[in-house]
């Protein structure tokens, strides 16, 4: 008996020390990953568990990608700029701008949903040339770069128009109300009637683009570039990596995201405001750190802002659904989340260089 | 260009505001060998290195390359890497948030704007093995210890058909048994053919690989001579440009003043830091003038940053008068009475926009406390004595620092020391870069600083200086104290001899 007990034992600290090599083994972007992944499960299931009836649902998170799908699309150019070292907190003031333009486009002079997309597009791709061109080839700090960007989109938002209006295009709301139905998940009402879960055009878009930059960064060189580059750009550009050139492209594509992230985001609120996706760029930041990308460079996923953004959501949902509905309370779960994730990232990381 | 040559430089020129830093000099690389490039500091090693990598554009000269009809033009690294010459440089010039497999291969010039992992993974993994690094080609670079990070950036260079690899000092971090490894691999590369240029400042290491060795000194092409041409002794003297007979040395009054049953005003024992120096004694009496010497690297610097609490140390005992002290930081050493003048004067000395008044009084106001600030005319009081002490010339007590020429700045620094009033002054390389009136000052000030009763470490990178005031020499090699000199063994034959440790 005594036997067979120490040698469960000894087996089970072998497992351990397995499982332990074998996470050792990851790279640091895998290790953050899986840390966000298994952070966002856990916290859904125990959210589940704890609070009950709303998150049993599947619609649920549903709901919550239909709520994200513009910061998930905003949070991967972000993540995007982030790998490569630098950071856009433009992007906030790119959504609200395009999501203006686009409704006063819609709305006031009533035009074409395809147009709009068109104008947001180029809106987005505007501020990444420009601001990727300062930043990479006249080399001023991205921070600034972007601050000044940021805050130029929001002064031109309410020189385009000061007051919230909604957007009754009629091509545009029929695209809005459009849901998407997944056959066989759902749940049945009280009435025992079978309810399909459903999302909308912009969390595919989101997702579409989710899967397209996951692909761009994992299989493309200039993916692998993006990482180079934020990892050590002297050494990048020692190992003969166009470093300019990468930097100017993580500018291009965080800025057209955000266009289309600003699309989307009409296409969610349906109206045109000023206070539009007020404060997004710094939810976009904290998703892509939750996500496991890191503000010095040169390690993230896109998958990982992706859990990020839904991280994100459901801790304010569980703050919510417990009762406590003053923002405070969301502004202080997610600082605390947020510290948790530097905290992990910092002894993941740091842990290992020491060696 | 003789047959079985890789690379030949011929009367390379290049100037920088003010310095002359190559003058004529000459390098010539044969097939499968290991060429060492010597030289002390200054002599235009890195200059020569950078114009050869196209970081730098030489002013005149030639560079031929085997394969390449006439002149080659190098105008930035990627040219250098296209035809041949690959460089690894001391710190590590790949990504560590990268797979070893995506430092081999990134950046190359290669079809397709897609990646194959598996292709690429394997293809790593046969150079690995083929050249026998341990490491596996999915592994995180950032993982891998520095020597086989440097192996890797090796590994890369040799897969790009390199003919020329350039090894700008491989081994300053590494540990005996990595640099062994390092040196298989070398070996292994010069029997495939590979040109190995070899900069390093250990002269084990020198004599451990190298076939030939080429010394620069002071920007000019010394000689180039096979290793069995130049034992130890020889390369030290020609590096520093000593001849062996011609050491008249200048005996001068030195306050000698080291009787045995004293207490040492500072003592140390076993004293090792993070920098890599090895444990180390040491100790010096009151009004004693003694120094650390050694080749540029050897860890004069270390040791008495270690004192000083200037570098992390990780064991040994400091006492001072006998008394057990600790020391985790230069405001400790500080306190204790001790005082260090830095080597490195822009960096760790100077804060070059304030006054020079301000860069005065600093050390004193931080070892009262920022609380209680020195009056306005404490101040002036401080900076005009001292001023005028040292003969600092400067348009003003208010004048920014930095606008002053490197010798009143290093005064300036100097007065803040004095100002603290130490028992225990350190000068790490005081002298360097002004002009010789001032040096003598220095020296003057050192010795009558010591008759009155202050014990001084003097560090120099020129001997006669040591020669001239030291009335003891530790000497050292490698991160290691290999000898102490007293009295009529300070000369310079003694100290090159044991440098060489022959």
């Amino acid at each position: 008996m005594g036997m067979t007990k120490t040698e469960n034992t000894s087996s089970a600290v072998k497992q351990k020390k397995n499982i332990l090599q074998w996470f050792n083994s990851l790279t640091d972007t895998n290790k953050l990953l899986l840390i966000t992944i298994v952070a966002f499960v856990l916290m859904y299931v125990s959210a589940m568990i704890f609070e009950g009836k709303g998150f049993l649902k599947p619609q649920a998170l549903c709901n919550i990608l239909i709520n994200n799908a513009a910061l998930i699309i905003t949070a991967c150019g972000m993540s995007v700029v982030m790998i490569t070292g630098g950071i856009d907190i433009s992007v906030g003031g790119v959504v609200a701008l395009v999501s203006m333009i686009c409704a006063v486009y819609l709305d006031l002079h009533g035009g074409n949903v395809v147009v709009a997309l068109l104008i947001a597009l180029g809106v987005g791709l505007a501020f990444g040339l420009i601001q990727g061109f300062l930043v990479a080839y006249l080399e001023i700090q991205p921070f600034i770069v972007t601050l000044a960007g940021m805050f130029f989109a929001r002064g031109l938002i309410t020189i385009i128009h000061s007051e919230p209006f909604d957007v009754k295009n009629e091509a545009f709301v029929a695209l809005k109300d459009t849901r998407i139905e997944i056959p066989f998940i759902g749940s049945f009402n009280n009435r025992g009637v079978f309810m399909p879960v459903y999302i909308n055009i912009g969390v595919i878009v989101a997702l579409v683009i989710v899967v397209l930059l996951f692909v761009l960064l994992r299989w493309s060189k200039i993916g692998r570039h993006f990482y180079a580059v934020g990892g050590n750009a002297q050494s990048a550009l020692m190992l003969g990596i166009n470093v300019k050139r990468t930097r100017f492209l993580s500018h291009i594509i965080c800025g057209l995201l955000a266009g289309i992230g600003g699309f989307v985001y009409v296409l969610y609120v349906g109206s045109g405001s000023p206070s539009n996706a007020l404060g997004m760029e710094m939810n976009a930041i904290a998703s892509s750190i939750i996500g496991g990308t890191m503000l010095t460079g040169g390690v993230g996923n896109i998958i990982g802002t992706l859990f990020g953004v839904l991280s994100l959501s459901t801790i304010k949902d569980i703050v919510a659904s417990a009762g406590l509905t003053d923002p405070w309370w969301t502004g202080i779960t997610i600082a605390a989340m947020l510290c948790l994730f530097l905290i992990i990232q910092s002894v993941v990381i740091s842990g290992k260089r020491k060696k | 260009m003789q047959e079985g040559t890789v690379l030949e430089m011929r009367g390379i020129h290049k100037s920088f505001p003010g310095v002359h830093a190559l003058q004529g000099v000459q390098f010539t690389l044969r097939k499968g060998e290991i060429h060492a490039l010597m030289g002390e500091n200054g002599a235009g090693k890195s200059t020569l290195i950078k114009v050869l990598t196209g970081v730098y554009s030489k002013d005149e000269g030639s560079i031929m390359l085997d394969g390449h009809k006439g002149e080659v033009s190098i105008k930035s690294p990627q040219d250098a890497q296209n035809v041949g010459i690959s460089t690894v440089y001391q710190e590590i010039t790949l990504c560590p948030n990268l797979s070893v497999a995506e430092n081999m291969f990134i950046g190359r010039t290669t079809a397709g704007a897609v990646l194959k992992w598996k292709d690429m993974n394997r293809a790593a993994d046969k150079i690995l093995k083929n050249l026998d690094i341990p490491a596996k080609a999915t592994q995180q670079l950032g993982s891998c210890s520095i020597a086989v990070q440097q192996m890797v950036a090796i590994a890369r260079a040799v897969d790009m058909d390199c003919k020329v690899l350039i090894l700008d000092e491989p081994t300053s971090s590494l540990d005996e048994q990595e640099v062994e490894k390092l040196f298989k691999l070398m070996r292994d590369l010069k029997s495939r053919g590979v040109g190995i240029v070899f900069v390093t400042h250990f002269l084990d290491q020198v004599y451990a690989v190298s076939d030939r060795i080429t010394v620069l000194r002071d920007g000019k092409f010394i000689g180039e001579y096979t290793v069995a041409e130049l034992p130890r002794l020889k390369l030290v003297s020609t590096m520093l440009g000593k001849e062996m007979d011609d050491l008249a040395d200048i005996k001068e009054d030195k306050a000698v003043n080291s009787q045995k049953d004293e207490v040492p005003v500072i003592e140390v024992e076993k004293l090792h830091s993070t920098t890599g120096i090895k444990p180390f004694d040491f100790y010096i009496n009151k009004g004693e003038v003694n120094g650390f010497t050694g080749l540029l690297g050897s860890g004069r610097s270390e040791c008495v940053r270690a004192i000083f609490g200037a570098d992390k140390t990780i064991g040994g005992v400091i006492k001072i008068e006998g008394k057990k002290v600790k020391i985790a930081a230069p405001i400790d050493a500080m306190k204790h009475g001790i005082a260090y003048l830095p080597e490195d004067r822009k960096n760790d000395g100077i804060i070059g926009d304030l006054s020079v008044k301000d860069n005065i009084i600093l050390a004193l106001q931080v070892l009262e406390g920022f609380f209680k600030p020195l009056s306005e005319k404490e101040k002036n009081k401080f900076a005009e004595e001292y001023i005028k002490l040292l003969d600092i010339k400067t348009a003003s007590p208010e004048t920014p620092i930095k606008s002053l020429s490197g010798g009143n700045q290093q005064k300036c620094i100097l007065a803040r020391w004095l100002l603290t009033h130490p028992n225990y002054l350190i000068l790490d390389e005081p002298t360097r870069g002004i002009d010789v009136g001032t040096k003598v000052d220095i020296q003057k000030l050192v010795l009558k600083l010591a008759s009155e009763g202050m014990s001084i470490t003097f560090i120099s990178s020129e001997q006669d200086e040591m020669i001239r005031t030291c009335s003891r020499l530790v000497v050292m090699r490698d991160g290691r104290v290999v000898g102490e000199l007293t009295g009529d063994d300070i000369s310079q034959t003694k100290i090159m001899s044991t440098i060489a440790g022959e």
